[in-house]
């Protein structure tokens, strides 16, 4: 569990961080959502020490990170820089291996370990150990860069923008990656970006930060239905929330006993693809499989319903 | 790639042929000879003044290597920001002084001999080698050296292993610069009695002998083109982007 209490960063009289506490439970993925400028990237880095707060604490399972000293401690916690940070003069191994080399890892197990995380990330090891890499894609650099955050297991991970240079196809390939290699592992994940779609997408827990405030800090589903100002409302995007709420609700929790034509969708996916089955193919249902077998259906009505039980909680004005 | 081998290795024979065999070249040189003089420098071996010279240059180099890129290192630290400009000016001084300045003012400390020789060498070589490693280490990208202290790399570490290579090539730039000058300038150091290609020249100088100017001239001026070649192909060699291609 990582506490981070009253912490705050000041430059020149400016407040970068301006006193954020927050609580972010082990295992689960906290990503922090904010304009250019709004101090995400200073949170982070006060995590791990590579800036010192000018005040508050932060502790990782109990332990002030103060009483570390900081090399130690950031062998200890992943990082993913924003902008990759790759050793250009390293090969695409020797970089992913830097840490566990740090930690004295015996030289198979390291190798063994590189090989491991190319696949992850769908890089050949063969074809791509051996490089340096100015010789790979942007893509590629960054996930190279993901990699070497995660090489020695790390309990806890900080990520600044680490899909920012993806394109959108490898970028939703690379989220899923991330989020499974999260649920196998048990890590903690702070990830910072300022996609709000991202956020939503990957986080168990969203912080909006504004102005090195942190402005709200809930769940997606809150952040979406119930915005805790016109700010964070703007962020979400006004016209698309109720569809990003729909992408949020699995089509699970509407399933109905019944029929219907057309192909069907798996359980897995949501309220969002649904609907957009529905209006694309003209149909009032569609029908719901689980593991290819027919499990029931789910309707445009319930749909509709669903989408109106969260607007309404939403008809009271968003605070200013 | 092959001619550009064999251009390297013209050169290469002429010098050592000239140096270990210079007999001979005598028809070549003969034209320039005063009448009846002697056409090829034969008070000294011209091996042994070469391998002399080199040595003196490469002692005096190493030196001022070393030094340089110690004070480089320590003045591209936080706490030695302080120095950066004092450290500046006086390396500065060393390069102003002319040689032949310095070559007299060490005389009366360190006799005649090596010694003088090499403290000019020493002290003209500094300047290019400092600058350059002063540039190479401060203009380090600045999100790789975030990210080495980022993974928990210690201060030693993070200057060895990112540092220290990252900015090489460009150290090596300086170096080679700081060679090809004290290639040239270790001549002068025949004037207190230092043994180097020098002597040749001078001779040919004192008595009117073109002959022996060209052998000398040539000779250094041969060292110089390979040795500055050799370096910049080992800089190539170590720098990042050509490890890419
Ligand atoms: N070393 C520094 N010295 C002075 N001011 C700084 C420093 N680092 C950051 N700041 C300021 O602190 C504020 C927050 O910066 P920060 O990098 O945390 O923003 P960010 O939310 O990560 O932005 P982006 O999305 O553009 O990466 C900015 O106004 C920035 O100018
Ligand atoms: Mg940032």
């Amino acid at each position: 569990m990582i506490e981070i209490d009253e912490i705050t960063k000041i430059y020149q009289g400016q407040r970068a961080v301006d006193a954020v506490s927050t609580t972010i439970e082990t295992g689960t993925i906290a990503c922090i959502v904010g304009t250019s400028g709004s101090g995400k990237t200073t949170l982070l880095r006060m995590i791990n020490r590579l800036v010192e707060p000018t005040s508050g604490e932060v502790r990782l399972n109990g332990e002030a990170t103060s009483a570390m000293p900081p090399h130690l401690l950031r062998r200890r916690i992943g990082y993913a820089i924003q902008g990759h940070g790759l050793f250009p003069h390293h090969t695409v191994a020797r970089n992913i291996g830097a840490v566990p080399r740090l930690l004295g890892w015996p030289k198979a197990k390291i190798a063994e370990r590189v090989d491991e995380l190319l696949d992850l990330f769908g890089m050949e090891p063969s074809q791509f150990r051996a490089r340096y890499p100015a010789a790979l894609s942007g893509g590629q650099q960054q996930r190279v860069g993901v990699a070497r955050a995660l090489a020695s297991r790390p309990d806890l991970l900080l990520m600044d923008e680490p899909f920012g240079a993806l394109d959108p196809i490898i970028r939703a390939r690379a989220q899923e990656d991330l989020r499974r290699i999260q649920r196998q592992l048990g890590s903690t994940i702070l990830l910072v970006t300022h996609d709000m779609e991202e956020a939503i997408r990957l986080g168990d827990k969203v912080c909006v930060m504004d102005g090195g405030k942190l402005v709200q800090d809930a769940a997606p589903t809150r952040i979406v239905a119930d915005p805790a100002s016109r700010f964070v409302a703007e962020m979400v995007g006004d016209a698309e929330r109720p569809l990003r709420l729909l992408s949020l609700i699995p089509l699970s929790d509407l399933l109905e006993p019944g029929e219907a034509p057309g192909d069907p969708l798996d359980e897995g996916a949501n309220l969002r693809d649904a609907l957009s089955a529905c209006l694309w193919t003209g149909r009032e249902a569609v029908p719901v499989s689980r593991d290819g077998a027919p499990v029931g259906r789910v309707t445009l009505e319930a749909i509709r319903a669903a989408a109106l039980r969260h607007g309404a909680t939403d008809d009271a004005p968003v605070p200013a | 790639m092959r001619r550009r081998g064999l251009l390297r290795l013209i050169p290469a024979l002429l010098l050592v042929a000239l140096v270990v065999w210079p007999q001979a070249f005598a028809p070549l040189f003969a034209p320039f000879a005063p009448e009846g003089g002697p056409v090829i420098y034969t008070r000294t071996s011209l091996l042994s003044l070469s391998l002399s010279h080199l040595g003196l240059v490469a002692l005096a180099s190493l030196a001022a290597t070393l030094i340089a890129v110690t004070a480089a290192v320590l003045v591209t630290r936080p706490a030695g920001a302080a120095f950066r400009p004092l450290s500046r000016s006086v390396v500065n001084i060393g390069q102003t002084f002319p040689p032949v300045a310095v070559l007299a003012l060490a005389v009366p400390v360190l006799g005649f001999g090596a010694g003088p020789t090499l403290v000019a060498l020493f002290l003209y070589g500094l300047l290019p080698i400092f600058e350059n490693a002063m540039t190479g280490l401060s203009t380090l990208p600045p999100s790789v050296m975030e990210a080495a202290r980022g993974i928990g790399m210690t201060r030693w570490r993070r200057l060895w292993v990112v540092e220290l290579p990252l900015a090489l090539p460009v150290i090596l730039a300086g170096v080679r610069l700081s060679v090809v000058i004290a290639l040239g300038t270790a001549t002068i150091g025949s004037t207190v009695a230092a043994r180097t290609l020098g002597e040749v020249i001078i001779a040919g100088l004192l008595t009117n002998n073109t002959a022996f100017v060209l052998q000398g001239g040539v000779i250094v001026g041969l060292f110089a083109v390979l040795i500055y070649d050799g370096l910049t192909l080992l800089e190539r060699r170590l720098s990042p982007d050509r490890k890419a291609g």
